[in-house]
């Protein structure tokens, strides 16, 4: 539909592994916010857990607030899910076990073969990741949410304040890729 | 912590590994895929954003209508607001800044350990040391501004 809008090619250009494993995955990801949701009532993101499990290790009173101290075994239990969700696709999808009109096997990083199980490694340089992560640890607390918390459950919400902070999280994301892909930086 | 229902757990690994199961599917775990998108080589991860926030906007807007709060805690129903101020834009732009550079966020780099990717550790290493220094930092101004006697 989107090809017939805008010209035969458009789509492959846009979307050269097409959009049917991230339409899948999305919704899955968004049915997992929901079914936690209806449950519990609670909105989980994915970063509180970086302050509430520090709270098991530092006395410092931005940890020690209730609201971490109260969630962080919880959020140890979400996490540990999210680990054993994606290794649950690595055993079957990953690994070819399953097989699906709707997943595209990506051509990115490294895939090898231990004990039966086909796992993936990134190619993207270390420093690239430990940089990264230290801005994603320290801007996702100030600003109060991250791709999930922001992305999903706020912007699920209609929450004025995520539409401010996944705009702004957005564009400079996209700035900076481009910024480091000019200067040579690959992978 | 104690009165919890038995199911509260469950529950939330249960929502974890369908989490988990999705950032893997829609490769998201891979911070080349994210930084594939940032650079507008594959915009397939707009559907994981609408998709996710669709869906969850959907069970967010339909419960409160259909029940006045949760099974298995009793909380209320309600929506995701956070007050808006300088820090949403701050926090937010240095999240972008990391982000852009490395291709992970938080739950897609728990996801992209599932999938095998150790060499993500890097960057979980990195998110708890970033964590850490702003809760360090923002505990010794609040401890100060309070002046609170020191007993330890």
């Amino acid at each position: 539909m989107i090809a017939e809008l805008l010209g035969a090619g458009t789509a492959e250009a846009f979307f050269p592994n097409g959009i049917a494993r991230y339409a899948v995955g999305g919704v899955l990801v968004g049915l997992a916010t929901a079914i936690i949701y209806l449950g519990t009532g609670i909105h989980a993101g994915a970063s509180t857990f970086l302050e509430s499990t520090l709270s098991y290790v530092s006395d410092r009173s931005r940890f020690q607030q209730a609201r971490f101290v109260t969630s962080r075994d919880w959020r140890v239990v979400f996490t540990l899910g999210i680990i054993g969700g994606a290794a649950i696709y690595a055993v079957t999808f990953q690994s070819g076990l399953l097989q699906s009109g709707l997943y595209t096997p990506g051509t990115t990083g490294e895939l090898r073969e231990v004990g039966g199980v086909t796992v993936w490694l990134t190619d993207v340089q270390p420093w690239r990741l430990f940089l990264g992560g230290v801005l994603v640890g320290i801007g996702t607390r100030i600003g109060k949410g991250c791709t999930s918390g922001h992305g999903i459950c706020g912007v699920g919400s209609v929450s004025r304040t995520s539409l401010v902070g996944v705009v702004t999280f957005l564009i400079v994301a996209i700035v900076t890729a481009n910024l480091v892909a000019a200067m040579g930086v690959s992978p | 912590m104690a009165d919890r229902h038995p199911l509260f757990i469950p529950l939330v690994l249960f929502g974890g590994l369908v989490f988990g199961f999705g950032l893997g599917f829609s490769h998201m775990a891979r911070p080349e895929v994210v930084l594939n998108f940032l650079t507008f080589d594959d915009l397939g991860l707009l559907f994981v954003m609408f998709g996710g926030s669709i869906v969850a906007g959907l069970a967010f807007f339909l419960a409160p209508r259909l029940r006045s709060g949760a099974p298995l805690t009793g909380r209320p129903y309600g929506r995701r607001l956070k007050s808006f101020d300088r820090n949403v834009l701050i926090g937010g732009s240095v999240f972008g800044v990391g982000w852009g550079l490395s291709g992970i966020c938080p739950g897609a780099a728990y996801a992209s350990l599932g999938v095998g990717n150790v060499t993500i550790l890097w960057a979980i290493a990195g998110m708890f040391l970033g964590a850490y220094a702003q809760g360090a930092l923002r505990s010794i101004r609040a401890d100060s501004s309070t002046a609170a006697p020191a007993d330890d």
